[in-house]
């Protein structure tokens, strides 16, 4: 697709048809119809929808390294099978996200590349390491649930593919933030050296988790627009308030406490306060200056540049076999896929 | 019991060494499909170990000189072509001994019928990936020749007697013989040849007799566990 830039939006030079379509396309999102793929579009809808979804694609890629740090050391089969099977799901829903994407006129390929890149992003909280078992957990309770806090509007986000894709996606991290509570549940009321590993994963990732809801609305970028646009739903801070309220009385019941003094309800309001987030951390991560940032891109980029020749030999195994009919369709086609 | 751990240490341990390329996979297809294979194989490993006693117990408290897998699976990764050659190797003989199990009338014939499909899953896969790295590039083309010349010597044991599982171990190898050397052909790869029979590797997995990598495997597996004894988790 065409690079477009915010400050390049069409609206400004709308000749008559233009002018036409951003009627029609206004009244669809204000009926709260579905935007679909052949549907007319401004430009900016599509490059903001397509800067968050590879977002979204890529977070989910990047995301599975700090899991997978902790799959060959599982205590257990069953912890093992669960954990395998979660940073499967997640590779599934890069695939989804990327397809979703791909609506847009972009290619996964040039996505990727950018990413390898560093000139798109990913969720700011991979960033940080999993140091112990319990972060698998925390990860589960915190950052799934806060994923889903921000994902689940989504689900009626007013471009449709990205919408349904979220709705499958949704159903299976709403299972993966169970299996990480009941993880961090059975630490908590395990032996005191489980107890105290639950507790400091939770201190250590409560903050980057309040932060994965983006930054404070007066100074959020992007948020207005898509507001209008109806690809978001509510406010970063309405979000995050959400979720500080959904997580005050799971954390009890896990019997662990969050680490702010500052955490206590609001009668007036019917809501949790909650203590000032370190915006320049949040900051410095997003510039790349986080605990994992380096890594996390290295072993992307490694995994690319080591599988290319993989990607190579598909392909040019399906070209062979395209030229000649009838002995392999199927397994070519199959590996179109795959290249 | 030995039929059911040297059955199940193959499985867990091959699942293992697979979970071992979550986010380092060529591409993202490849992430969800060897995650995918790790998950089948772990599910029979725990079956399996837990007809002999508590699956983690077995999984986490044995030391390397009491596993009884065919060094095959414990061999690391490598390139890609590596793993596929030992996927090729190893799904192709479990596709076929558990084609025979769920035949049988045994103990396994209730696991290997559940198993097979799962199997015939992994079987196709490894095959879809020799023919397209033999028959791609010149580059993968030789890394594929390279891995394949390199595992051969591990396959003997494949067909090493196993108390408790009751095949004909000599046609299953012939029928692993015919079918490898099908797939490697139409690959445009040789079949290798050189130690086989008699390599003096053949046979020591399941003697508990292991390659020198898997201590390190099992010190990284099984540190967690053993750092919390008697822990529950």
């Amino acid at each position: 697709m065409a690079a477009v830039t915010a400050d390049q939006k069409t609206q400004g030079t709308a000749d008559t048809a233009d002018a036409e379509h951003l009627a029609a396309f206004d009244a669809a999102v204000a009926a709260d119809d579905r935007i679909e793929p052949r549907d007319w579009m401004p430009e900016a809808y599509r490059a903001s929808l397509v800067r968050q979804m590879a977002q979204h694609a890529h977070s989910e890629i990047i995301g599975m390294q700090p899991e997978a740090n902790w799959i060959s050391r599982a205590p257990s089969l069953r912890r093992k099978a669960i954990l395998m099977a979660k940073v499967q799901d997640e590779a599934g829903h890069g695939l989804y996200l990327y397809s979703a994407a791909e609506t847009l006129g972009t290619s996964r390929e040039e996505l990727l590349d950018k990413l390898h890149a560093g000139r798109q992003r990913y969720s700011s909280i991979f960033n940080y390491p999993t140091l112990t078992w319990a972060d698998v957990g925390a990860i589960g309770w915190l950052v799934d649930g806060a994923a889903i806090t921000n994902q689940v509007p989504l689900c009626r986000c007013s471009y449709g593919p990205y919408a349904r894709a979220m709705i499958r996606i949704c159903k299976e991290e709403s299972f993966h933030q169970r299996q990480g509570y009941e993880l961090l549940l059975a630490l908590s009321r395990g032996t005191s050296a489980q107890h105290e590993m639950a507790q400091d994963a939770v201190n250590r990732w409560w903050w980057p988790s309040l932060m994965m809801f983006g930054p404070p609305d007066d100074s959020s970028a992007h948020s207005a627009q898509s507001m209008a646009w109806k690809i978001k739903r509510h406010s970063n801070d309405e979000l995050r308030r959400r979720f500080v309220d959904i997580c005050v009385p799971q954390a009890e019941a896990l019997g662990l406490t969050l680490p702010d003094p500052d955490i206590r309800w609001n009668e007036d309001l019917g809501q949790h306060d909650y203590g000032a987030i370190d915006w320049t951390e949040f900051q410095e991560v997003l510039k790349g200056n986080g605990p994992c940032n380096e890594q996390r891109l290295a072993q992307r980029r490694m995994a690319h540049e080591e599988g290319a020749w993989v990607r190579d030999a598909a392909a040019a195994y399906a070209d062979k076999h395209a030229a000649r009919p009838g002995t392999a369709g199927a397994a070519a086609q199959h590996v179109e896929a795959t290249a | 019991m030995t039929a059911a751990l040297a059955l199940g240490d193959d499985a867990l341990v091959l699942s293992h060494r697979l979970g071992e390329w979550a986010g380092h996979a060529p591409v993202l297809e490849e992430e969800v499909a060897l995650a995918n294979i790790a998950l089948d194989l772990l599910g029979q490993a725990r079956m399996l170990l837990s007809f002999v006693g508590d699956e983690d117990q077995l999984a986490y408290l044995r030391e390397e000189r009491a596993f009884r897998n065919v060094q095959l699976v414990e061999q690391p990764n490598g390139d890609f072509a590596h793993t596929i050659a030992r996927q090729l190797y190893f799904s192709v003989y479990q596709h076929l001994l558990y084609e025979r199990l769920a035949a049988g009338q045994g103990e396994f014939a209730d696991l290997a019928a559940k198993a097979v499909k799962e199997v015939a899953y992994h079987r196709d896969h490894a095959e879809q990936w020799v023919l397209r790295l033999g028959d791609g590039t010149a580059e993968s083309h030789e890394r594929m020749q390279r891995a394949l010349d390199a595992l051969w010597r591990f396959t003997d044991e494949l067909f090493e007697p196993v108390e408790g599982v009751d095949v004909d171990r000599h046609a299953l190898r012939d029928g692993w013989l015919a079918a490898v050397t099908s797939v490697v052909e139409r690959a445009t790869l040789t079949l290798p040849s050189g130690p086989q029979s008699g390599a003096w590797t053949a046979g020591a997995g399941r003697q508990g007799l292991h390659t020198e990598p898997f201590g390190r495997m099992l010190a990284e597996m099984q540190h967690l566990h053993r750092s919390h004894p008697g822990a529950s988790w």
